[in-house]
């Protein structure tokens, strides 16, 4: 399998008042074309994993690595410009909620030509298939109609379908989802998964799915990386996670209320410092 | 046979034309766990906001504790029986109050006069220590934000705790926690439970019994332990059950 996107020793601090906060602490893995997961809990560094490989680490930040490389290119040397027309293009990244992400004030059909006039010489009509096309992708049922309307018209399921279809306009070859369906209901969380899991197989192709849920990464990557306080601490195939050895995954598993299973109090999630070492 | 805690008959509930509840009735034992579960815009919410007196109901009965209330007023009484704890930790909390001043507020409300060993005791029940007393929420995690909206519930000991989706906005991990602490002051105080979640494994592993609600009515109500051996009959607690067991492919 070749190897899509490199990382070694990964760091991101933020200097504040109070002295640095270091969100990744040295975080090193390889993807190809598939699906890997990043679990964690709030404050681990996962997200700051994903922004940083997608360039939307807040400027005041410092990121450092051994290696931080796209297909080639090398992202931390890469200029502004160079790194303008691989986002969206070539890495793009689904955000949590689509109410706080996708532009309040420009219709969607608008906002998906607008990332299609960004990276290609379209027209507006051609543009405008190519959107009705992705949106059918998603499967909306009616596109000429969503094409033509706002974000806040739309259902949070649907929002997240025209965020999808946004970023796979252009045929990313790296897509990142954080946490695509934590403000989805539960019902439409697995219709927007089917959708997303049918997509990047089509396509081949490579996912980061960012997510604190280790059961629903789980069931939807090939492998998995568990982090903690900024370092990665298990790495290992879905399959074999019930065999995972690390304390802190065997936590993260058992925390969980399950359907038929009698357990109180529920088992609490142990943390202890000596693994953020 | 237990006494009813809370009984809800009928209730109907209209913000101007959507009909947000439509002719809901429930009936909560005493000392039980009763679970709601639905998605979005079922109106399980809004049910435990007319119960707590946060939206007016049109029609139909609400009685709590053998007393009758109707519209959105809510006497001193009521509110020393019931108690609400709210899903967004972020939101519940004033912003410019502190840990001390928040407690504060029922307590002085509801005549109170011993409240320094009150509000001593309420944050060691939910596990905090007087170190937090005079700190402000943004200075809290989720997880302990979520412990004070439950210590100030339960400041006024109420009989009922009306629970709308109190961990959702947490992670797994600290679910757990917020989850067994909530646990031990039911067994405690023998509290009364009424929980809204989406999580059917959630309501499962907290409540006696559960009704599965949709569009402002309640499809079906039964106990936990039929979800486990799939004994219930709506085409709907399936699709939940399925989608609370994960993402699976093909």
């Amino acid at each position: 399998m070749s190897t899509l996107l490199t990382v070694d020793d990964l760091k991101v601090s933020f200097p504040t008042r109070t002295g640095e906060i270091n969100a990744v602490r040295g975080v090193s893995f390889t993807l190809g074309r598939e699906r890997l997961g990043i679990v964690g809990e709030s404050g681990s560094g996962k997200s700051q994993t994903g922004r940083a490989i997608m360039g939307l680490t807040p400027g005041h930040a410092k990121i450092t690595a051994k290696t931080l490389n796209f297909d080639g290119i090398d992202l931390l040397h890469a200029s502004p410009r160079q790194r303008r027309d691989l986002r969206g293009k070539r890495i793009a990244m689904i955000l949590q909620d689509p109410k706080y992400s996708l532009n309040p004030v420009m219709t969607i059909g608008r906002q998906i030509i607008e990332t299609l006039q960004t990276h290609e010489k379209v027209s507006w009509k051609q543009g405008r298939q190519r959107a009705l096309d992705m949106l059918e992708a998603v499967q909306i049922r009616d596109p000429e109609r969503v094409f033509d309307l706002y974000p806040h018209e739309v259902s949070g399921g649907m929002g997240q379908r025209v965020m999808i279809a946004m970023m796979l306009v252009c045929g990313p070859e790296l897509l990142i989802a954080d946490e695509p369906t934590s403000a989805l209901d539960v019902t439409v969380q697995l219709d927007v998964l089917g959708i997303l899991d049918k997509l990047v197989a089509e396509r081949g192709m490579g996912l980061i799915f960012v997510s604190h849920d280790l059961r629903l990464v789980s069931s939807f990557c090939d492998r998995v990386i568990v982090m903690y306080a900024g370092r990665i601490v298990e790495e290992l195939p879905s399959a074999d996670l019930a065999s995972a050895k690390h304390p802190y995954t065997q936590g993260l598993l058992n925390c969980l209320p399950r359907i038929g299973s009698d357990r109180h109090p529920l088992p609490v999630l142990e943390r202890k410092a000596e693994w953020a070492q | 046979m237990t006494a009813t805690a809370l009984s809800v008959s009928d209730m109907v509930v209209t913000f101007d034309e959507f009909v947000a509840l439509n002719h809901v009735s429930l009936d909560v034992r005493e000392g039980e766990s009763f679970g709601i579960v639905g998605e979005s815009g079922s109106g399980k919410s809004t049910l435990l906001r007319a119960v707590a007196g946060l939206n007016v109901f049109e029609s139909g009965r609400l009685t709590v504790a053998g007393r009758s209330y109707s519209g959105a007023k809510r006497d001193r009484d009521f509110y020393r029986t019931v108690q609400m704890v709210f899903q967004d930790p972020y939101g519940s909390l004033h912003p410019r109050q502190t840990v001390d001043r928040l407690l504060l507020e029922p307590l002085a409300i509801h005549g109170f006069t011993d409240v320094d060993v009150r509000i001593a005791r309420a944050l060691d029940e939910v596990g905090l220590g007087s170190g937090f007393r005079f700190r402000y929420s943004h200075q809290l995690s989720g997880g302990q934000r979520q412990r004070i909206a439950i210590a100030r519930a339960l400041i006024l000991e109420p009989k009922i705790l009306l629970l709308d989706e109190p961990t959702s906005a947490l992670d797994a991990s600290i679910q757990a926690e917020i989850l067994n602490l909530l646990e031990q002051a039911r067994r405690e105080r023998g509290l009364t439970f009424v929980m809204v979640s989406h999580d059917l494994g959630v309501i499962s592993h907290m409540c006696d019994r559960l009704a599965v609600m949709r569009k402002g009515e309640v499809v079906e109500t039964f106990a936990a332990d039929a979800l486990e051996k799939r004994e219930f009959s709506a085409d709907y607690t399936r699709q939940l059950l399925v989608a609370s067991e994960g993402f699976r492919r093909g």
